[in-house]
């Protein structure tokens, strides 16, 4: 009985493996069928000025946030880890709230705050300053992306800070090498994994972002795909441009992947503790760099968002439900969260146990980062209306294109908590004679819980904070926060983005505070 | 109960559970409400829709969406869409429609409610209200007396980085649709592109150009006359001021929002009696005071302030010809104005 049943799950999950292997490949078949459909010679308009221009234009935000993320993220990663800065887990808390709310939301609010009409400019006008210079274009889009992308680098840096070999830096500084010295030779080089992996993933997110350059007005790939996706009747265009930011997604992916797996080399397992460095008189400056990255990520955005929210709603404003529309967001988040984990458990089983499915699987789970929602939203408009209308514009589609584009999440989150589970245990259950299921069920399940559970949440904010997916495939009628908000953005009526906002930055607060908890 | 057992027992209600949850869901489809494509905007249409079903009983599902990425979205749906009804507020959208057959007549007594020039020469779409194409200006920044007599001739050096336009705006590209017909598509794209070198600036919707105007970000915006009365209805001392291009100038367009009924529809008296609804004096009377637009049915009296219908001088082109939606699109796209 108990061997039957551990073969009908083996089974099963193998089906699930193929199934999300499917599914994950859908968004590339669709972009290869269109890039070969012969009526617009797509491939003519990639390679023309229009074309070319669209992809410079997103190479140069990414270089840009890329060097952002750099520049913020180093310091912050150093202050809040390895010195004396008083209440550095407030500031790194502060610092980490960017990271979870949506890029379009803190556009929205900085082109409020600094637009050349805006409320900024309003205090300024007293002293004569009649308009500011426009934030929009490529500098908004690359100091929103900053703001919400560098703490990838601060995250793994400061694990990498923390776990530097002390006694280095002693034999360092007993050999004459000044603090500075220290720094630069010691510590830094053995973290370059770290930042590499944290600078890279940023630039990744930069190219696949949909609302800041949209609020910014830059046309960068995903702006002009979905441009071209609303106004154009030809879709084969977006299609080949889609194409081409899959290709540099993969290419920046290989190049991460092989730093992270430095990263895991690099590690001293040392048990002493790091010390910590006393700042002196640098505390001041280091205070005001941290004030100054928390005041752009938290306190605009925030002041933007309460003055919105006493303000009157203009008449024009179309009634909505908040209640309704927070369920609905919170609804729809949490059962592609329940899905998408519930999913990655077996995929997770399976790659440990073998390492076929775990070449073929672990592949898999990297198409989900190259995708932008937007590219997984075309594809799934695409074949269901063409083989499944009774579907399209239905819940389980819009289900399965969340769980396609943000399945990498899960998957990675249950291979960590997996990996953290001391070897012996499963190997001692398995001398005792337990089977594959019962392992997992009361020996790793348990212990990982944690790791899936951060996993999970994840997942929720990820899902709760996206916007081409909501904007393509909800059902009719079947509005989501982030809905409300681009809607609003767009009429201009930025009233009614104060609740939602507030509302939005409040979860995705509250899961910061989560996650660090499990750190 | 052994451990197994549990975990079947556990499996088997996890099962069930999902099961009844998605008969549910899929449950809430059976009765099939009037699906309409919006690509008006929601605020000024949920009201009135609302009162349909209010009177009628019929229950409404509203989809919103910008024009040109529905009517897209309707032709690759094909013969499934869920579409039943089609609102748009410009009629090149359902000229598109009825170039590619996908619209249905509707029945002579509902066309004949409006006058001929405000409804598809075959019958395939009626006009529901009336909107001129106007340059909303803030006096503030330029005077009245420094304002263009043509549309075209704001790629004059004068008026660089003043104006303000929104190139996804199913209206606008309803008044690129016209320069073509009228005056050619070479004329259309030198405009366009005329423009771009100008220093227009691109917003994302109408009312994002209206408000930029306003608060002074530009002095000129390209969209349709009644944002002027929806904003001041809001704030009476906003600085702003209509100003309509001259006699049968292109730029004098009178276009307006209109319906029609899919092919695709399984529900087509419902629809038309939808569209009939829009034709009532109550609907009319909405449309006149809550949206400041032009009723098209004879008895309803435009707000005061507005210049009457009759009074406007718009170019002569006629409606049903603003229908190559696809070609004004490739030549935004080749002129730049379109990515």
């Amino acid at each position: 009985m108990k061997l039957f049943l551990d073969s009908v799950l083996t089974y099963s999950s193998r089906l699930i493996a193929l199934a999300v292997g499917l599914l994950a490949i859908l968004p590339l078949v669709y972009l290869a069928l269109r890039a070969v459909d012969a009526d617009s010679a797509p491939l003519g308009y990639l390679l023309s000025v229009r074309g070319l221009e669209v992809i410079s234009r997103s190479v140069v935000l990414m270089v840009a946030v890329m060097g952002g993320a750099l520049a913020l993220g180093v310091p912050f990663a150093w202050f809040t880890s390895r010195t004396d800065l008083p209440y550095r887990r407030v500031w790194l808390a502060l610092g980490l709230v960017p990271m979870v709310t949506p890029t379009y939301l803190i556009g929205v609010t900085y082109i409020f705050a600094f637009g050349p009409r805006g409320m900024v400019q309003g205090w300024l006008e007293p002293l004569g300053v009649e308009r500011l210079p426009p934030i929009y274009g490529l500098f908004g889009a690359a100091l929103v992306l900053t703001l919400c992308t560098f703490p990838y680098v601060v995250l793994p840096l400061r694990a990498a800070f923390m776990q530097v070999t002390p006694r280095l830096e002693e034999a360092a500084a007993d050999l004459g090498a000044g603090r500075w010295q220290v720094f630069w030779r010691v510590i830094l080089p053995p973290c370059y994994p770290a930042i590499l992996s944290g600078v890279i993933l940023a630039g990744i997110y930069s190219l696949s972002d949909f609302g800041a350059a949209a609020i910014m007005r830059y046309n960068n790939f995903t702006q002009v795909i979905y441009l071209q996706y609303t106004n154009s009747f030809d879709r084969n265009r977006g299609a080949v441009l889609a194409l081409v930011l899959v290709l540099i997604t993969f290419a920046l992916l290989l190049v991460e992947r092989r730093a992270a797996h430095r990263i895991e080399h690099i590690t001293t397992g040392s048990p002493e503790a790091a010390r910590t460095v006393r700042l002196g008189r640098w505390r001041v400056p280091a205070l005001a760099f941290c004030s100054l990255i928390v005041g752009m990520g938290v306190v605009v955005p925030l002041v933007v968002l309460v003055q919105w929210l006493t303000t009157h709603n203009v008449s024009r404003a179309v009634d909505y439900n908040p209640l309704t529309l927070t369920l609905n967001t919170f609804g729809v988040s949490a059962v592609t969260a329940i899905l998408g984990t519930a999913l990655a458990i077996p995929l997770v089983v399976l790659m440990r146990r073998s390492s076929a499915w775990a070449g073929w699987l672990g592949r898999l789970s990297y198409v989900g980062y190259m995708l932008p929602g937007i590219v997984v939203g075309l594809a799934v408009v695409f074949f269901a209306t063409r083989y499944l209308p009774a579907l399209y514009q239905t819940f389980p589609v819009f289900i399965i294109a969340y769980v396609m584009r943000f399945l990498p999440i899960s998957i990675g989150a249950t291979q960590n908590a997996f990996a953290q589970v001391n070897p012996r245990l499963e190997e001692s259950a398995y001398s005792l004679g337990a089977l594959g299921w019962q392992v997992v069920a009361r020996i790793m399940l348990p212990l990982a819980r944690s790791g899936i559970l951060s996993g999970a949440v994840l997942f929720f904010l990820a899902v709760m904070k996206e916007l081409p997916i909501a904007l393509m495939l909800a059902p009719t009628g079947f509005h989501t926060l982030s809905y409300r908000i681009w809607s609003a953005y767009q009429e201009a009526i930025f009233s009614q983005i104060g609740l939602p906002g507030l509302l939005l930055m409040l979860v995705s607060t509250l899961s910061i505070v989560f996650i660090l908890r499990q750190e | 109960m052994g451990d197994n057992m549990k975990f079947i027992r556990n499996s088997l209600l996890v099962s069930v559970f999902l099961l009844v949850t998605s008969l549910g869901v899929l449950a809430q489809d059976a009765k099939e409400p009037l699906t309409i494509y919006s690509a008006r905007r929601e605020e000024l249409v949920a009201p009135i829709i609302e009162r349909f079903t209010e009177d009628t009983g019929i229950a409404v599902e509203v989809r919103y969406g910008n024009l040109a990425e529905m009517v897209a979205m309707i032709l690759e749906e094909g013969d499934e869409s869920p579409a039943d009804v089609f609102f748009t507020q410009d009629a090149s959208g359902l000229g598109a429609l009825a170039r590619e057959e996908r619209l249905i007549p509707l029945s002579d007594d509902l066309l004949e409610r409006v006058p001929e020039r405000f409804r598809s020469d075959d019958g395939l779409w009626v006009g529901i209200s009336g909107r001129a194409r106007v340059a909303i200006y803030n006096p503030t920044l330029i005077e009245a007396d420094d304002l263009p007599a043509s549309l075209l001739d704001l790629t004059d050096e004068k008026y660089r980085g003043m104006v303000g336009w929104a190139p996804t705006n199913g209206p606008f590209q309803g008044q690129v649709t016209a320069i073509r017909v009228l005056l050619g598509d070479e004329v259309a794209k030198a405009w366009v592109e005329g423009m771009l070198a100008n220093d227009v600036v691109t917003f994302p919707e109408n009312t994002a150009v209206v408000q930029a105007v306003v608060d002074g970000e530009v002095a000129i915006g390209l969209v349709n006359h009644y944002y002027l009365n929806e904003f001041r209805a809001e704030n009476p001392d906003i600085d702003a001021e209509n100003h309509y291009f001259e006699a049968e100038d292109v730029g004098a367009l009178v276009n307006v929002a209109a319906a029609g009924v899919l092919d695709s529809s399984d529900q087509p008296e419902e629809a038309q009696a939808f569209i009939e609804y829009l034709l009532s004096p109550d609907a009319q009377t909405y449309f006149a005071t809550e949206t400041y637009e032009y009723p098209l049915i004879s008895g309803i009296d435009t707000i005061e302030g507005l210049l009457p219908l009759d009074e406007l001088k718009p170019p002569a082109v006629d409606l049903s010809s603003l229908d190559d939606l696809e070609g004004t699109i490739a030549l935004m796209q080749e002129a730049g104005a379109l990515p």
